[in-house]
C-alpha cells in the first residue's frame, strides 16, 4: 500500500474524534455503577423519622433512640446543668455554634427547643465514634460528654472544648415537638 | 529428539514457554551477592498465595451479611472441619504480609533499589502497598466484630473532612447513613474480586519491570557493565537453580516462624486479631480505645498527632504520598548505604526509630505526653525525605567498587 495521498489531518480528526465519543460513553456507563453505591430505596426509607416519648424521662437522665441507624440522645438536663452553659464557654471552640451543624431553630445557648431537653446525634464529630455521658461535675470536669476514641470534650450542649481533636459541636437533627411529651426526630418544625 | 522436547516443540511453536521459562528464571541473571534481605520478596509473592487459597476457601462458608457475618465466622471456627486453621492462616498471613512488605520496602532504602532506573520498580511496589493496605481494611470490615465496625467508621469518616463534598462521599462508600449491611456487602466484594485482581496485576508489573532493568543488589553496582563475551554479567547467577533454591530456604524458616504463630498465638496478645473483635458488631457502643491492627498504627499515629481533623488526614495521606515520590527526594547518585555518607545514615536510623515509635504510639490510646513524641516522630518521618532532598545532591560518599563484593 501506497502512504501517498494520506490525509493525515483527517486521520488524527477521525482518531480524536473516535477517542471523544468513546470517552463519552465509558463516562455514561459509569454513571449507574457509581449510583448503584448510592443509599437504595430500602435504605433512604429507613431514614425514616422516629417518634420518642419523654415523658418517663428524669432530670438528669439519658435516653437513646435510634435514627437513620445513629444513635440520638435525648438528655433532660436538671438546672445544675443548664447553670454550667453560661460559664464554660471560655473553654469552648465554637461557643456561639457558628460552624456546627444544627437547625436554626437550634442555634441557640442551650442549642435546643426547650432549655430542658438535648437532643442531639451522639456520634463525635472527630471520627464517628459514640461518646459517653459524664453528668457528674467536679472541681475539674464541669459534666457533658466525653469521647473515649481521642479523648474529645463536650458540654452539656454538645458543643466542643477546645484544645480537643473533634473539630465542631455534636450535630443538632432536625426535630420538633409533637406534644408535650413526644418528639419526632427527623423532621423539622415551625420552631 | 525425545518425546519431551517434541511436545516442548510443539507448545513452543504455539505459546512462549521455553522463552518466559529462560527470561524469567533460568536465564534471568540476578547479582550474585544477595543477602538476608533479598527472601522478603518472595516471601511476599509466597504469602499472596497462602491469602489467595486461603480466602478462596473461606468465602465458601463465609456469608457477607450484616445479620449472619459474625456468626458465620465462628461457625468457620468451631463447626467447619479444620475451618480455623484455615482462618487461622487467612488472619496470620495478613499480618505476615505486611511484616513481609516492609521489610522488603526496608531493603529498597538501604539499597537505594528506587532509584533510577528502577523508579518505575518503586512506583508498582507503592501501588502494591497501597492495594494492600485496601484489601487489609476491608477484609477486616468482614468479621463484623466491634473492632471491625468502629475502626472501618473511623476509616471511612476520614473522607468526610474533604471541605464541600465530603459528607457526600461518606455517605456514597457506605452506601447507607451508617455502616451497615451494604457496606459489609461490597467492601466483601472488593475484597475478595477487585482488589485482589488488581493487586496480581501489579505483581506481574512489578516483577516484568525488575526483569527489565534487573536486579539491584547490596553494593547497589550495576552488574550489566561487566559482562564476558557471551554478554552474561560476571556477577550474575541464573535465577534458577541459584536464587529459587536459595529461596526455599527462606520459605522453609519462614513457614516455621508463620507455623508458631498460627498455631500457638493466631491473635498475637491482641496484635493480629483485636480482643474487641470477638464481640459482634453494635453501632449503639463504641469500644473504649479503638485501634487500627498494628500495620496501621504509624500513620494512624500521624493522623492524631495533629491537632486538625483535615491537616491531620492530609498529613496521614502524605506519608504515604512522601514514599511514592522517594526516587525523586533521593538526588544521590550512589546507592547501597555501604558508600553513602554518615549524614544518609543517620538520616535512615531517624527514620526507622520514627517509624517503629509511631506504629508503638499508634496502637496505645493518647494522652498528652504520648502526642508529644507522635508528633516529634512525624516531623522525624517527613525530616527524613526533607533531609534526604538536601544532603543528598552534594553527598561525599565513599568510592563505589567495579565488581560486587561478597
Amino acid at each position: 500500500m501506497s502512504s501517498e495521498g494520506i490525509d493525515n489531518s483527517r486521520r488524527r480528526f477521525l482518531t480524536a474524534a473516535t477517542t471523544v465519543v468513546g470517552g463519552a460513553g465509558v463516562v455514561a456507563v459509569a454513571v449507574p455503577f457509581l449510583s448503584s453505591w448510592n443509599p437504595s430505596a430500602r435504605a433512604q426509607s429507613a431514614g425514616a423519622p422516629v417518634e420518642a416519648d419523654i415523658s418517663k424521662l428524669e432530670p438528669g437522665q439519658q435516653i437513646i433512640v435510634k435514627w437513620r441507624g445513629k444513635p440520638v440522645w435525648i438528655v433532660r438536663r436538671d438546672e445544675e446543668a443548664l447553670a454550667t452553659l453560661p460559664k464554660i464557654v471560655p473553654e469552648l471552640r465554637d461557643p456561639g455554634s457558628d460552624e456546627s451543624i444544627q437547625p436554626p431553630y437550634a442555634k441557640n445557648e442551650y442549642r435546643s427547643i426547650k432549655p430542658e431537653y438535648l437532643i442531639v446525634i451522639g456520634i463525635c464529630t472527630h471520627l464517628g465514634c459514640s461518646p459517653s455521658y459524664r453528668p457528674e461535675i467536679t472541681a475539674d470536669w464541669m459534666g457533658g460528654f466525653f469521647c473515649p476514641c481521642h479523648g474529645s470534650k463536650f458540654d452539656f450542649a454538645g458543643r466542643v472544648h477546645s484544645g480537643v481533636p473533634a473539630p465542631t459541636n455534636l450535630v443538632i437533627p432536625p426535630h420538633r415537638y409533637v406534644s408535650e411529651s413526644v418528639v419526632l426526630i427527623g423532621e423539622d418544625g415551625e420552631a | 529428539m525425545s518425546k519431551s522436547s517434541d511436545l516442548m516443540g510443539w507448545i513452543d511453536a504455539r505459546f512462549p514457554l521455553t522463552k518466559m521459562w529462560e527470561e524469567h528464571l533460568s536465564k534471568y541473571y540476578a547479582p550474585k551477592n544477595f543477602n538476608f534481605w533479598y527472601f522478603f520478596g518472595s516471601l511476599a509473592l509466597l504469602v499472596l498465595v497462602i491469602q489467595i487459597v486461603t480466602g478462596i476457601f473461606l468465602t465458601m462458608q463465609y456469608k457477607p451479611d450484616g445479620a449472619t457475618a459474625f456468626a458465620s465466622v465462628e461457625y468457620i471456627m468451631r463447626d467447619v472441619d479444620w475451618g480455623w486453621l484455615i482462618r487461622y492462616l487467612h488472619s496470620t498471613g495478613a499480618s505476615a504480609f505486611f511484616i513481609v512488605v516492609y521489610l522488603h520496602m526496608f531493603r529498597g532504602l538501604m539499597y537505594g533499589s528506587y532509584q533510577k532506573p528502577r523508579e518505575l520498580i518503586w512506583l508498582f511496589g507503592m501501588f502494591i502497598f497501597l492495594a494492600l493496605m485496601a484489601e487489609a481494611f476491608m477484609g477486616y470490615l468482614l468479621p463484623w466484630g466491634q473492632m471491625s465496625y468502629w475502626g472501618a467508621q473511623v476509616i471511612i469518616s476520614l473522607f468526610g473532612a474533604i471541605p464541600v463534598i465530603g459528607d457526600d462521599i461518606t455517605l456514597w462508600i457506605r452506601g447507607d447513613f451508617v455502616i451497615s449491611d451494604a457496606t459489609l456487602n461490597r467492601f466483601f466484594a472488593l475484597h475478595v474480586i477487585a482488589v485482589p485482581l488488581i493487586l496480581i496485576m501489579l505483581v506481574v508489573m512489578h516483577i516484568l519491570a525488575l526483569h527489565e532493568v534487573g536486579s539491584n543488589n547490596p553494593d547497589g553496582i550495576d552488574i550489566k557493565k561487566n559482562k564476558d563475551e557471551n554478554g552474561i554479567p560476571l556477577d550474575g547467577i541464573p535465577f534458577h537453580p541459584y536464587y529459587s533454591v536459595k529461596d526455599i530456604v527462606g520459605v522453609v524458616v519462614f513457614l516455621m516462624l508463620f507455623s508458631v504463630v498460627v498455631f500457638f498465638m493466631p491473635e498475637m496478645n491482641g496484635y493480629f486479631l483485636e480482643h474487641a473483635n470477638f464481640v459482634p458488631a453494635n453501632p449503639f457502643k463504641t469500644p473504649e480505645h479503638i485501634a487500627p491492627v498494628w500495620y496501621f498504627t504509624p500513620f494512624y499515629a500521624i493522623l492524631r498527632a495533629v491537632p486538625d481533623k483535615l491537616i491531620g488526614v492530609i498529613g496521614m495521606f502524605a506519608a504515604i504520598i512522601v514514599l511514592f515520590l522517594l526516587p525523586w527526594f533521593d538526588r544521590g547518585k550512589v546507592r547501597s548505604i555501604r558508600y553513602r555518607s554518615g549524614a544518609f545514615k543517620g538520616l535512615l536510623i531517624m527514620f526507622i526509630i520514627s517509624f517503629i515509635g509511631l506504629g508503638y504510639l499508634g496502637a496505645l490510646p493518647a494522652t498528652e505526653g504520648r502526642t508529644l513524641f507522635a508528633r516529634i516522630f512525624t516531623i522525624g518521618y517527613f525530616g527524613y525525605f526533607i533531609g534526604l532532598w538536601f544532603i543528598s545532591k552534594n553527598e561525599k560518599t565513599k568510592p563505589v567498587p567495579e565488581r560486587v563484593t561478597s
